[in-house]
């Protein structure tokens, strides 16, 4: 597979930004021609991997959040949501449906939804050196696409 | 995220507008449970129509609200969802204890 074009984007974990991240994502998957359900799966996993990252990557503090994107040549889109907080102290134990360590806003399903929504999902975590959770979806070619 | 709301004859309306999120959610209980604090209804509707997205933040708010009305012995509808949104709450198995209406294509 190879990249045919990337993007890149840093923010401060504030809660405003979960919208900022989630709409660069859909502005960039455009390219790929979803459809509006593709779309709407892209957006939904990308704002709660950097939702993720807000709350629990950096719960005391305002940290460094990275978006990158890429797109392969067989349709594929890459998101990578990346932190250097916390750390995920058991990363099956916090993939598990309704667990959560978040507040009482939080539903505990944002990794299920993540692995459902996605082609792939990979997350890396060390304590207190941070997350990375990277998600992959190949788009499906739409009638009239160019390929 | 804007929200109206109707109040009558036991039924309240809250009709919300906007994308529910984690930095909209906690704000979002809290006006709702409120509203239902204030008119103690039989019946609260969530109207969704205008809510452009919705993500596992919105599961933790329809579970807030449907666990005040459950206390007041009253029951929670839910409008008007997205297939967006419907897809995030079938994810949950909310639907199969809260009352959803809508289009589904």
């Amino acid at each position: 597979m190879n990249t045919v074009n990337y993007i890149k984007i840093e923010f401060p974990s504030k809660s405003s930004n979960e919208s900022l991240a989630r709409s660069v994502a859909a502005c960039f998957a455009a390219q790929l021609d979803p459809t509006l359900d593709e779309l709407g799966d892209i957006k939904t996993a990308v704002s709660e991997a950097v939702t993720n990252s807000i709350v629990h990557a950096y719960p005391d503090v305002i940290g460094k959040i990275s978006l990158r994107g890429r797109i392969f040549d067989d349709n594929t889109l890459e998101i990578v949501v990346q932190d250097w907080g916390r750390g995920i102290e058991d990363v099956a134990k916090a993939m598990e449906p309704m667990f959560t360590t978040g507040g009482f806003e939080r539903s505990g399903m944002g990794f299920t939804i993540m692995e459902s929504f996605m082609d792939k999902l990979k997350v890396k975590s060390s304590l207190g050196k941070g997350t990375t959770v990277t998600m992959r979806r190949r788009l499906s070619y739409r009638a009239g696409s160019i390929k | 995220m804007k929200i109206a709301t109707e109040f009558g004859q036991g039924k309240l309306v809250i009709k919300l507008h906007g994308e529910i999120d984690h930095h909209a959610a906690r704000g979002l209980i809290e006006n709702i449970c409120s509203d239902i604090d204030k008119c103690l209804p039989n019946v609260c509707i969530l109207d969704m129509k205008d809510v452009g997205f919705m993500d596992s933040s919105g599961i933790a708010v329809l579970v807030k609200a449907y666990k005040r009305m459950k206390e007041l012995g009253g029951e929670l509808k839910v409008l008007n969802l997205s297939n967006q949104s419907r897809r995030v709450l079938e994810m949950s198995g909310l639907e199969k204890i809260i009352c959803m209406e809508g289009k589904k294509k």
